[in-house]
């Protein structure tokens, strides 16, 4: 039984990774950029549904809106002003650009809402599920991470292969130059890109403060590591491969912190990353990198 | 003859760097002997030699080997601690104080170096992102088994725990070191800014004698064309690894130096924001400019000391500044939209007898 519960929790850890670690990946495949900035944003769109449930005494739903909306908004607007004008810039130009981002997000947020942990109320509010005669509980929180997880990947899968957009997207992340030249807007794709990769790091942040309800303006920088993490460790920059790794990401935090140690469930995390990267050099369903002389 | 021309060219170049260096050195000293220094900057000279060599150590790494690494900070923290356990473990047996600061210095690069061996075999077989991404795990992991741990030094010699304190059986005469999340404490200050300024100076000389070696072009060669390079038979493990080797040993020292200057330390002062704030003293300075390195890790220590007028507001101010620089000094059309900028500011302060309305960023 306590496995069985371990196993959930570690999926819906796992499930919150994914959806993080989908924006990553996509921002990736298509910008080729490490945008630090994603951990800061799942940062603010948790603070957002906490404004509108806490002090606009908004309903949970409308809530969520709010974070997606800010933080789809937030996204582009940070793509516009901080990255485009970056584009034909050295990569390292890019990332330091997007740690400047990151800084600027945690320390505005600190400035608006003090360092001080703001307590969450969770956006899911049903009673937690008991089976086998109470002796396994799921709290609704991880049924409905888990669930929204699932959601979102089917969503992606199909934008990505089915809709004009997704296929703009795909054609951008192959080859720039050849999409721009097949009257594809190259970059209307990005900002389109930064605005899903936004908003699902808005619905992760909600997330994420139901289940960990403590929020402080250096709340999204780690899972933003661990996720940018989960999506090296599935391949970044293949969508399937960022839900995969997400969710054995989480699985692994969690039996390692349950089996071998609290403390050191870290450091076992990124031992299993370079573990993998050692087996596997571009993470598990990555694509292989041919060189040309 | 040209190549003898290339040869006077880069004396005068190492000459210039050193003289900076030196130059600095004695304008602080001046400073300080004049009463001149506020409390709060002498308290940051020493970190700011650290950061320095971390800076040009980073540089290294970054610019001349060409790879990226994102846990420059574990290997800081590496030689931070066993710096520290060093300079305590020596405390009965070594009075003189320089001599145990140099011993820690050294214990503190090798450790650093061994570890830079134990992650570059695997780390250097990656490209790119991924390596970056495996410097990152490694910063993290260091971080996480250090909070963990609970070394001490009692009769018995040099006691580890990962568990607690009491699983160290010190005994009543023991010392503890590192007291887990609390970090190393107890520490005494042996760290001064004439050692820092000697360590400067040291890896100063380290490193551009390895740039303008025979390995230095070997490496610079693996760095602008790996393929090319494998085929005129260098080896690109061998260099890769030296260079990863030293960078790592020299942010070791740094480290060890750094933590002397405190009396606590813990083990998540060295995390991935560390690495990153020392990848942008390199970045700023300029990628694989060791002169540019010193003046970023100088200039960007000092800065949000200089913006404590600005209160709260001033770490905004320093993310706002590092945008700015980054877009300005990247994208051609703010470029020139500066330059224009920059000129009317100069042609303008030269009517300013003062040369008030200069600004230095």
């Amino acid at each position: 039984m306590t496995f069985l519960s371990y196993l959930i929790s570690g999926l819906s850890l796992g499930s919150i990774y994914a959806i993080i670690a989908l924006g990553y990946t996509m921002v990736y495949g298509i910008a080729k950029m490490l945008n630090f900035a994603h951990g800061d944003v799942i940062m603010v769109g948790g603070y957002m549904s906490f404004v509108a449930t806490a002090h606009l005494g908004w309903p949970p739903l409308a809530s969520i809106l709010l974070a997606v909306v800010v933080c789809t908004l937030l996204g582009v607007t940070i793509e516009q002003l901080a990255y485009k004008p970056l584009r034909a810039a050295p990569s390292l130009a890019v990332l330091i650009t997007a740690i400047g981002v990151s800084y600027f997000l945690q320390n505005a947020a600190q400035l608006i809402w003090s360092s001080n942990p703001k307590s969450f109320t969770s956006v899911v509010q049903l009673p937690s599920l008991k089976l086998f005669d109470g002796q396994l509980t799921i709290s609704s929180v991880a049924i409905v991470t888990i669930a929204a997880c699932i959601l979102i990947i089917i969503a992606l899968t199909f934008i990505i292969s089915k809709t004009k957009i997704g296929k703009a997207m795909r054609a951008v992340s192959e080859d720039k130059e050849a999409a721009q030249l097949m009257g594809i807007n190259v970059n209307q794709t990005i900002s389109v890109t930064f605005a899903i990769g936004s908003a699902l790091a808005a619905i992760a942040g909600v997330l994420l403060s139901s289940a960990y309800p403590l929020l402080m303006p250096t709340s999204g920088a780690m899972p933003g590591i661990k996720a940018f993490t989960a999506a090296v460790f599935g391949g970044i920059g293949s969508i399937p491969g960022a839900f995969w790794g997400g969710l054995l990401l989480g699985l692994i935090e969690i039996f390692g912190k349950a089996y071998i140690s609290t403390q050191l469930s870290d450091a076992i995390v990124f031992s299993m990353l370079i573990l993998v990267l050692l087996v596997k050099p571009t993470g598990l369903m990555g694509k292989k990198i041919h060189e040309k002389v | 003859m040209n190549l003898k021309k290339f040869g006077t060219k880069t004396t005068r170049s190492h000459a210039i760097t050193y003289g900076l260096v030196v130059l600095a050195f004695i304008f602080v000293q001046i400073l300080d002997g004049t009463g001149t220094l506020t409390s709060s900057l002498r308290g940051q000279l020493v970190p700011i030699c650290a950061y320095v060599v971390m800076a040009i150590s980073l540089n290294l790494t970054v610019g001349i080997l060409g790879e990226l690494s994102l846990g420059h900070a574990g290997f800081m923290s590496l030689g931070a601690f066993s710096g520290v356990i060093i300079s305590i473990a020596l405390q009965e047996r070594v009075a003189s104080e320089p001599l145990r600061l140099l011993a820690a210095l050294l214990i503190g690069a090798v450790i650093a170096g061994i570890f830079g061996f134990v992650v570059g075999v695997p780390a250097l077989r990656l490209r790119g992102d991924y390596l970056a991404i495996v410097t990152l795990a490694f910063g993290e992991i260091i971080k996480n088994v250090i909070n963990t741990l609970h070394v001490g030094i009692g009769p018995n010699g040099l006691r580890v725990s990962m568990t607690d304190q009491a699983a160290l059986n010190l005994g009543e005469e023991g010392t503890v070191i590192i007291q887990g999340p609390m970090g190393a404490v107890g520490i005494s200050k042996l760290a001064t800014f004439t050692a820092g300024f000697i360590l400067i100076l040291v890896t100063l000389f380290i490193v551009l004698n390895l740039i303008y070696s025979r390995s230095g072009r070997a490496i610079m060669a693996v760095r602008d064309n790996r393929i090319a390079a494998e085929s005129v038979g260098i080896s690109i493990t061998r260099y890769k690894l030296t260079a990863f080797i030293i960078s790592a040993a020299l942010a070791g020292a740094a480290g060890a130096l750094y933590a002397l200057n405190y009396s606590t330390v813990v083990a998540r002062k060295f995390d991935f924001n560390t690495s990153i704030l020392v990848l942008v003293f390199v970045v700023l300075g300029g990628i694989g400019n060791i002169r540019g390195s010193i003046i970023a890790a100088i200039v960007l220590t000092i800065l949000p000391e200089l913006l404590r007028a600005f209160n709260d507001y001033r770490m905004l101010i320093y993310a706002v500044i590092l945008i700015l620089v980054m877009l300005t000094s990247n994208n051609d059309q703010l470029r020139h939209l500066l330059g224009r900028i920059t000129g009317v500011v100069r042609h303008g302060s030269k009517k300013r007898p003062n040369g008030e309305g200069a600004t230095h960023v």
